[in-house]
């Protein structure tokens, strides 16, 4: 088994009478893609700030690297590299000169860091707005700058709080590519998330938080098998819903949720043929994936 | 841990690394931007303070002891110019960079420590106060208002005097939620001190009880040593104005180190 980077055992935090993260335990392991998927207010960014430093803990184990966690420790975050979810470039720089700074801050010579320079924003594919000003970079770009800003001292493990919100779909898969390849080549990832298909298509492991709760944790195959059915049949009416019920006893579990049934179960392919003879009602077929496991841990109510 | 009032008073100290020369770094490269613009206010409105007061006011004044009231105005403007630029870049520029641009939690995610973060900004806000300061000089020389024999006495008094403002002003950036809260600030204190430390007439035409207060007041100092020395003369009770400055600028650097971290880290 790979060597454990972060390593938490009891972990919790609280903000006056509030609990934010309720005593849980979790291990990153060197070299793999670790998700903490949760709604808003489920406590992975608390926990995100834990790790780094940047908030003092109540209670439990926390190490980085075997080295327990005190809040601003250099040699912590000399190790890590930090993707906030604030977009926190500094305004007042082009982009190259972020990077510059952020070098220096690191303590690199100048020699590296115009050597990293230019390589991280190739990576980035920035190479071209060194001298852009960061604040008319688009959305994409400045997550990308943020991104390479915290491979500046090249991290053991980078940590990335919803790194892909607010962002379109291009950016949004631009950005996978570049982690994927950042795993590629042996840094660890930490990233938290609320999209269900950033955390299958990324992570090895996920960790599903709820309330400052752990939910469950394992690979997103391990989850889906574990707490929901292989296939998902989604039933809809295209007349309107009185009627969801001429289906009579449908073989599976049922589930309501606003104006449609969802139907979980194996083999459903019959199922479907049924619904379609049926005029009036549409309906997909599809296998269960990690958005039923968070919905059916986790409840379908707002989170607000 | 050892905590006062909420405030840890051992989470890393308050002692800066050395890694704090590359916060300061940081806002010369972005003054280099504007330096043109602010190098012209930096000259322009001591220029107009000597001219209206020195010329205007002085031509009734005429003399205050035997120092030409030019002479004796200039390096009263020097002084709370000092002052006014450390105050002004703390809270103004330090505020931003804490709330709105989250630059201190950027640099916080690098091995830079608040106590880092703080010693740059408050070095960079006495930095400003020096290069306006000089601009001030090199107005004021022209003028008569200065004598050239302690130059680099005087800047380093005024740097040093731009620590003690820019600690000052750092504390109540660490506190305050909003900016129309700094108005408080320079209501009741900048502002008194502006106009009641010897920066246009001598303290000791005030009543007895405001000048007890008054000696209690950095600026007092900070002028009690520039006056003489930007005239090439040496000043007396050098190291009771200087440890007063001092008590201010290590005192105000403590407190906005523990504000800044307990705001910051949580």
């Amino acid at each position: 088994m790979q060597p454990t980077i972060i390593f938490a055992s009891r972990l919790a935090k609280r903000y006056g009478e509030r609990v934010v993260v309720d005593a849980i335990d979790f291990e990153v392991r060197h070299g793999e893609c670790f998700g903490f998927l949760g709604p808003n207010g489920a406590g992975k960014s608390t926990t995100m700030r834990m790790i780094v430093g940047m908030t003092p803990r109540d209670s439990g184990r926390l190490e980085v690297l075997g080295r327990d966690v005190v809040p601003e420790d250099p040699w912590i975050a000399q190790q890590l590299g930090i993707v906030p979810q604030e977009n926190n470039l500094d305004p007042d720089l082009a982009v190259r000169e972020n990077l510059e700074i952020y070098g220096r801050y690191f303590g690199l010579t100048a020699e590296l860091r115009r050597e990293r320079i230019d390589q991280l924003l190739e990576f980035a594919q920035l190479s071209d707005r060194g001298a852009t000003p960061v604040r008319i970079l688009s959305g994409g770009m400045m997550r990308r700058l943020v991104i390479a800003r915290a491979l500046i001292a090249q991290p053991k493990m980078v940590i990335l709080d919803e790194p892909t919100t607010g962002l379109d779909p291009q950016a949004r898969h631009l950005i996978w590519q570049r982690l994927a390849k950042l795993k590629e080549s042996g840094v660890t990832l930490l990233l938290t998330t609320h999209y269900m298909e950033e955390a299958a298509r990324l992570c090895d492991r996920l960790l599903i938080l709820n309330n400052g709760r752990i939910l469950d944790q394992g690979s997103p195959e391990e989850l889906i098998a574990r707490h929901v059915e292989p296939e998902v049949l989604e039933i809809w009416s295209r007349t309107g819903f009185s009627s969801l019920e001429v289906f009579g006893d449908l073989p599976g579990r049922l589930e309501r949720v606003g104006d449609s049934l969802y139907v979980h179960g194996d083999r459903l392919e019959p199922v479907r043929q049924r619904v379609l003879e049926r005029s009036g009602y549409s309906c997909l077929l599809r296998p269960a994936n990690l958005e039923d496991v968070f919905l059916r841990l986790t409840g379908h109510e707002l989170k607000e | 841990m050892l905590k006062v009032m909420g405030i840890s008073l051992t989470t890393h100290g308050i002692f800066p690394s050395r890694r704090f020369v590359q916060v300061w770094w940081r806002h010369v490269m972005v003054w280099k931007k504007t330096a043109p613009a602010s190098l012209a206010g930096s000259l322009g409105e001591p220029f107009l303070y000597l001219l209206g007061l020195g010329y205007g006011l002085g031509r009734f004044v005429g003399s205050i002891g035997d120092m030409d009231y030019m002479v004796y105005v200039a390096s009263g403007i020097l002084a709370a110019n000092s002052m006014n630029t450390a105050t002004f870049e703390a809270i103004y520029g330090g505020f931003t960079r804490m709330t709105r641009q989250y630059t201190f939690h950027a640099m916080l995610a690098t091995p830079l420590t608040v106590a880092d973060v703080v010693a740059g900004e408050i070095a960079w806000a006495a930095t400003h106060s020096l290069i306006s300061g000089v601009a001030i000089f090199i107005v004021g020389l022209p003028l008569g208002a200065f004598s050239w024999n302690m130059v680099f006495v005087v800047l380093a008094i005024v740097a040093f005097s731009g620590l003690a403002f820019g600690a000052m002003a750092m504390v109540m950036t660490a506190i305050s939620p909003s900016y129309d809260f700094f108005l408080y600030y320079f209501t009741l204190v900048t502002t008194p001190m502006f106009l009641f430390c010897g920066v246009f007439y001598p303290v000791d035409s005030l009543p007895v009880w405001i000048q007890t207060l008054v000696t209690l007041m950095p600026l007092t100092h900070v002028v009690a040593l520039l006056r003489p020395v930007a005239n090439g003369l040496m000043p007396s009770d050098i190291v009771i104005h200087l440890a007063v400055i001092a008590c201010y600028a290590t005192a105000s650097f403590m407190a906005a180190v523990a504000l800044v971290r307990r705001r910051i880290i949580v």
